[in-house]
């Protein structure tokens, strides 16, 4: 590690993951509540340089953690995540806490519910800290595009932690968080984690719910956890996995048991090499590391077999038609009427909106509402918008056909190991590039997921992905285990 | 477009986000290199699964009246309300 500081002085003990928690709990030798205040610590000394927490849930944080030691002081079952410290993507609604989607239009808005994820973790035990940085309305993959600055790597101070969950990567990987929750759109939890060096993971579109998530793109927004090994990554999936009455877009079908589904035996998966994600542009030292992968899975007893998904290169340029087009409609709402900002100058309505928008949002953000009000305008529709969701077939039928050849598929996370602060800020096409091994699931629909696997020889983070079929996240992470032990 | 999309843009951002659109277009026209006669268009994932609707997530639930977020709360967050609703500027602009 070259210029990792940050966790090395506030870091004195090995740090906890949600199983040494809940053991601890069980015999005695930790308190919730003081495993709470030491995050807090720790978030004091590391925050004012890495920039991960937006706000910090200190009252609710300690009234659970008070409730988890009485529970554990009876001697009473403890609920899976009891006393688990967690970090909460600031797109997501927690009651009484500020959610500014990393935008200055929702300055000082207080949502008044919490999103369902929030409360099934806080049900489950966990203990909320705080609401984590991320680029502006979760459009990014540098975390720079934050109103509220970016975040540093922990492990390089001077690298991008991603994005656009640059906050929820970089705090599991500062032990400022033992778990925390982001959003997947184009990659926004995969890419960071492989960044930072932590486990992501990208559930199947449906499986977990949305409700209280602020939306960017409806029919790719996806939520799903961060967490320092897969086991405590499948913990925590199966705790917000599931039907959800408040989102219709989720998915009645049962939830497999992840973390039992980790026991299975790996002999005889199949695991595919999409060749079209070892072309040109990949960084050589990623490429060994998949290639190091590929080998350990076949020592493992796994066949690994080449398959195509020839559509690929589309599907940058299609995911940004999309989602564009999505966000332009999705951030409509933000008009200064209902919540955050309101221009106070403005004499009529129609400039009222347009200076609130004007003052609220960011220069990558407006971009975005651009693009994807050309993609729909009249004239233009059939030729981008309609062009792109055809494509958009046709790289779902990809997956779909590899799928039957294959049980999971492994890939590299990221072209190249995480770049510098500002180096691509003034090109917008190169960071979107920078997609190209996350959006297509994010088209498909399918899960996928980061997880570590080794570093560069200058001590950078390599992340190597494993995508799933529809709804078997099961395999994908029995898969991801096996990656983790390599 | 800015119009359309209810955006103001400063003098400075003209230029720039002219480029970076042009920027992005051109590479978006690689689409049309594709040709999609016949392929249906996709709106979300579930449609490509060939389940149920309800199990893709695809049905819209019951229209039963349940219990709501009060209103005093929700409007607690507006910029300008008399309690019950949302106050704006002048909406007939002369």
């Amino acid at each position: 590690m070259t210029t990792g500081a940050a966790t090395d002085k506030t870091t004195t003990t090995k740090r906890a993951t949600i199983r040494s928690v809940r053991m601890g709990l069980e015999s005695g030798t930790v308190q919730a509540a003081t495993l709470a205040a030491e995050h807090y610590d720790r978030i004091a000394l590391a925050n004012p340089e890495l920039n991960c927490y937006l706000a910090l849930s200190r009252d609710r944080a300690m009234a659970q953690a008070e409730q988890i030691d009485a529970l554990a002081a009876k001697g009473d079952p403890l609920p899976t995540l009891a006393g688990v410290p967690v970090g909460v993507k600031d797109v997501l609604a927690m009651r009484g806490a500020p959610a500014t989607a990393g935008s200055k239009i929702l300055e000082g808005y207080l949502p008044p519910y919490d999103a369902t994820v929030v409360a099934r973790l806080e049900a489950a035990g966990a203990v909320l800290l705080g609401k984590l940085n991320c680029d502006e309305f979760a459009m990014g993959s540098s975390n720079e595009n934050s109103a509220y600055g970016p975040v540093r790597n922990p492990v390089a101070l001077d690298r991008v932690p991603g994005g656009s969950s640059g906050g929820s990567a970089a705090a599991v990987a500062a032990d400022l968080a033992v778990a925390s929750l982001g959003t997947d759109t184009g990659g926004s939890i995969r890419q960071p984690a492989a960044f930072c060096g932590v486990v992501g993971v990208l559930p199947t579109y449906g499986r977990v719910s949305r409700y209280g998530l602020i939306a960017f793109a409806s029919s790719l927004d996806r939520v799903g956890p961060f967490a320092t090994d897969v086991r405590d990554a499948a913990t925590v999936l199966e705790v917000l996995a599931g039907e959800d009455a408040a989102d219709a877009t989720s998915s009645d079908r049962p939830v497999d048991g992840y973390v039992a589904a980790l026991d299975r035996p790996l002999a005889g998966l199949r695991v595919g090499v999409p060749d079209e994600y070892l072309g040109e542009g990949l960084d050589p030292e990623i490429r060994s590391a998949v290639e190091r992968v590929l080998d350990g899975l076949r020592a493992a007893g796994c066949e690994v077999k080449g398959v195509s998904l020839p559509h690929t290169r589309y599907a940058v340029p299609t995911y940004y038609v999309l989602a564009t087009a999505e966000a332009s409609s999705n951030l409509s709402r933000f008009d200064g009427v209902r919540f955050g900002l309101r221009a106070e100058q403005a004499k009529t309505l129609g400039t009222m909106f347009r200076e609130t928008r004007e003052e609220g949002f960011g220069a990558e953000v407006k971009r975005r509402i651009l693009l994807g009000t050309y993609v729909l305008s009249a004239g233009y529709y059939d030729a981008y918008y309609r062009k792109a969701q055809q494509v958009r077939t046709l790289i779902t039928r990809d997956f779909l056909e590899a799928f039957r050849e294959v049980d999971a598929m492994v890939t590299p996370m990221t072209p190249t190991p995480p770049f510098r602060l500002g180096e691509k800020v003034d090109d917008p096409v190169s960071m979107y590039l920078a997609d190209i091994y996350t959006v297509a699931a994010s088209l498909a629909g399918i899960c996928g997921m980061s997880v570590p696997a080794g570093v560069t020889a200058a001590g950078l983070p390599i992340g190597v992905q494993v995508l799933g079929r529809h709804f078997d996240e099961a395999t994908m992470l029995r898969v991801g285990l096996a990656v983790e032990g390599l | 477009m800015a119009e359309l999309a209810s955006l103001e843009l400063t003098a400075d951002e003209v230029p720039r986000m002219q480029r970076d659109l042009n920027a992005i277009l051109g590479h978006i026209a690689e689409l049309n290199q594709l040709d999609t006669t016949g392929v249906p268009a996709m709106a979300q994932v579930g449609e490509m699964l060939g389940g149920s609707a309800n199990t893709e997530g695809g049905e819209l639930r019951t229209d039963a009246i349940r219990p709501s977020i009060d209103r005093a709360a929700v409007m607690r967050e507006a910029p300008e309300t008399d309690g019950r609703f949302f106050k704006v500027p002048k909406v007939i602009e002369r």
